[in-house]
């Protein structure tokens, strides 16, 4: 049975390949213009499958969450993808691009969740000591748009602090430090009440037109479309950039770093410098990530940053194709999606996921859309296996 | 700050932790004999230590095991649960080789993928034991989302009561019985892995995995036993701690397997003497730790700690001995 499914792994690969291959040989306008029609479907998603005029179109509508008895909020499913999405390519800077399995990354949306939390909102204990110690009104806090540079501020700091004294130790390491580092952010989170409010969690976390209220027009509790476009503009945006970022010097020398450390140093690159970017810039993404999280849900409590959650966002990354952004994007909508989609088999997601993980290692360690590059990777050591059937 | 509680009650500090340790001490060496010779974390042993208990759980439930049976029973059942923890224990370790371990070293995958494997691995078997046995035993569970995964009491084998006082620190029954229990599986393991053909084998291939191939030890037996010892010794830690603490639940492992790790990185992990020390070392900065700020914050001490050793100390107190011929 192995074997069968070995042969339709190979023949599934095959096929995206060849898609792949005549989609770069395409002219320049074709590709443009076939990004930007991905693109405008992106935005219509809400209304996938309803005509206007309340017609629906039924194949499609049955790809809806909502369409479902008991279903959920389709746009708020979306914009849930929107935001692993987001986590999944900031993670992938750290386990796809620079090689770093980092299993603490809730760590970080936690931070950023909290940043806003705790800034933006008139509960958090830090906004009422602001205003009892300069005599502001009680409605006073601080403003939703510096609360995302909070945030994001937040969350690269706690990375390079994280990273300057781990980032030194080799693979297995680094992710058990990591994962406890998750843990104490959590438990933190949890115990320091007269910050963080403990186990009652924070209220009232604004959106882009303040804390929740009747009065806000565009992003309300209601109605999620705008939260969904929002996160999903932020996703094409950090893309663009992150894709910048890859084909730059500093992409390449993570490329450098994840495939042979010792060597990329003889070589002139300082691993440690670039492993530390490679950190921050993932700890960026992942704290923006939980900060729009907060501002769309209005309340966070520590219960919402598990550690399987934070399984479930390395599940995203390595069965989507670590090192891939097309990859890791679709596992983490996949992730996101199938269990509300399918709500009988919800139970078992975190089973499925498990699975997913160990039969993607075992059959294609290199994910479900690979990058061309860690395909080869792989395949390299696994022909130095052959050759060399006696090492461990 | 609880200075006053502190060295007010040190000894008995000092006995509580050690108690505590001797469990994360007998989980370690799971750690360490797989990371001595395969030089990789088995991030699922936590999930092995969580079916021995539930086969201990298992075990005094088929048998109706109540509190306090008398004490021609109770070693009975704490024998009987000792070879059936062992044997499950021992049994899940071999077939995470076997099922998922063996086809990556046959393709010499990078140790970042052995890794993401175990944790996979360590999921499902928190799931099948939290959501799939139960449905399947036809037990009512609520099944909210992710956590909230029913706390599983354990019949009291044996009633604690204070055994005898020193200086103001009580000693309880249970504690010494863990303490010796602990130390003396530890001993009979170090005698095999130092003294026995099988334990030379054992070092043989974690010096030089090629060469003593060469000799002619066979290396996929090797790694089958070691797997089957940590396992044993996650199984002996899994009665242990049913006896002392009387629960269990499918995500019992984590936290608990996460301390292991740390006291195996603390003695030196690859070190089997190393894994004694780390754990006891560990259990009492745990209780001391513990009374000096609050209880909560008893996970992040141990979780600060290891962060602390492995940046200045990485190759742990004693440092490596499995593996000592590489550097």
């Amino acid at each position: 049975m192995i074997n069968k499914l070995r042969g339709m792994e190979r023949r599934r690969a095959g096929v995206l390949a060849s898609m792949g291959d005549r989609w770069q040989t395409l002219p320049k306008w074709q590709r443009s213009l076939g990004l930007l029609a991905f693109v405008a479907f992106l935005y219509h998603l809400p209304y996938l499958g309803k005509l206007p005029g309340g017609l629906v179109i039924p194949g499609l509508n049955g790809l809806r969450t909502d369409s479902i008895s008991g279903g959920s909020n389709w746009s708020g499913v979306l914009f849930t993808c929107a935001v692993y999405v987001l986590v999944a390519i900031g993670l992938n800077v750290v386990i796809g691009l620079a090689g770093l399995l980092d299993l603490g990354y809730i760590g970080f949306f936690a931070i950023g969740a909290y940043g806003v939390a705790l800034f933006g909102s008139v509960n958090s204990p830090v906004v009422q000591w602001f205003q009892a110690e300069f005599n502001l009104p009680a409605t006073w806090a601080v403003t939703w748009a510096i609360c995302a540079f909070i945030a994001l501020v937040l969350a690269l700091i706690s990375g390079v602090i994280l990273g300057w004294p781990t980032l030194r130790l080799r693979g297995d390491y680094l992710a058990i430090v990591t994962l406890g580092f998750g843990e104490i952010i959590r438990i933190v989170a949890r115990n320091a009440e007269n910050v963080t409010n403990g186990p009652q969690g924070i209220s009232a976390i604004p959106g882009p037109e303040g804390p929740p209220s009747p009065d806000n027009q565009v992003f309300g509790l209601i109605d999620v479309k705008p939260w969904y476009w929002l996160a999903l503009t932020v996703v094409l945006l950090m893309v663009f950039a992150v894709r910048r970022l890859e084909h730059s010097r500093v992409g390449r020398s993570w490329l450098a770093i994840r495939e042979d450390e010792d060597a990329a140093a003889v070589m002139g690159v300082y691993p440690f410098k670039f492993k530390l970017w490679a950190f921050a810039i993932g700890a960026a993404l992942g704290g923006f990530a939980g900060f729009l999280f907060a501002s769309r849900y209005a309340f966070i409590d520590p219960t919402q940053f598990n550690v399987n959650l934070s399984i479930l966002f390395v599940a995203m990354v390595v069965v989507g194709g670590s090192g891939n952004m097309i990859g890791v994007s679709v596992g983490a909508v996949l992730l996101a999606y199938l269990p509300e989609r399918f709500r009988e088999v919800a139970d078992y997601r975190w089973l499925a996921f498990g699975l997913a993980m160990v039969l993607v290692m075992i059959l294609r360690p290199q994910g479900l859309i690979p990058s061309r590059r860690r395909a080869r990777e792989l395949k390299d050591r696994a022909a130095q296996a052959e050759e060399a059937p006696a090492h461990v | 700050m609880n200075f006053d509680d502190l060295f007010g009650h040190i000894g008995q500090h000092t006995v509580d932790g050690l108690s505590k340790g001797a469990i994360y001490a007998l989980i370690a060496l799971g750690y360490t004999l797989v990371y001595g010779v395969l030089r990789l974390i088995n991030f699922a042993h936590s999930e092995v230590f969580m079916v021995g208990t539930f086969a201990v759980l298992g075990l005094w439930t088929a048998f109706g095991v109540e509190n306090n049976p008398p004490i021609g029973q109770a070693i009975l059942f704490l024998v009987l649960g000792l070879i059936v923890a062992a044997v499950a224990s021992g049994g899940t370790a071999l077939a995470l080789e076997r099922i998922a371990y063996r086809p990556l070293r046959r393709k010499n995958a990078p140790p970042l993928i052995f890794l993401i494997t175990a944790i996979g691995l360590s999921l499902v078997l928190v799931e099948i034991f939290g959501l799939v046995l139960p449905k399947l035993l036809g037990e009512a569970v609520p099944s909210i989302f992710g956590r909230a995964r029913i706390i599983l009491g354990m019949p009291t084998i044996i009633e604690q009561e204070t055994l005898f006082t020193v200086l103001g620190t009580s000693i309880t029954n249970i504690q010494l019985i863990v303490f010796v229990a602990a130390v003396v599986m530890m001993a009979l393991l170090d005698w095999f892995i130092n003294r026995t053909r099988y334990g030379r084998g054992v070092r043989a291939v974690a010096q030089n995995p090629e060469t003593a191939a060469l000799m002619g030890v066979n290396q996929e037996r090797v790694i089958m036993l070691i797997f089957v010892l940590g396992g044993i010794m996650a199984g002996a830690a899994a009665l242990l701690w049913s006896m002392r603490f009387g629960f269990t639940q499918n995500s019992i492992g984590f936290v608990l397997g996460l301390k292991a790790f740390t006291a195996a990185v603390l003695g030196g992990i690859g070190n089997l003497r190393g894994a004694l020390v780390g754990g006891l070392f560990l259990g009492i900065v745990e209780v001391y730790g513990a009374t000096l700020f609050a209880s909560n914050w008893e996970d992040v001490i141990a979780f600060v700690v290891l962060v602390v050793v492995l940046m200045f100390r990485p190759t742990g107190i004693l440092g490596e001995s499995l593996g000592r011929a590489r550097a």
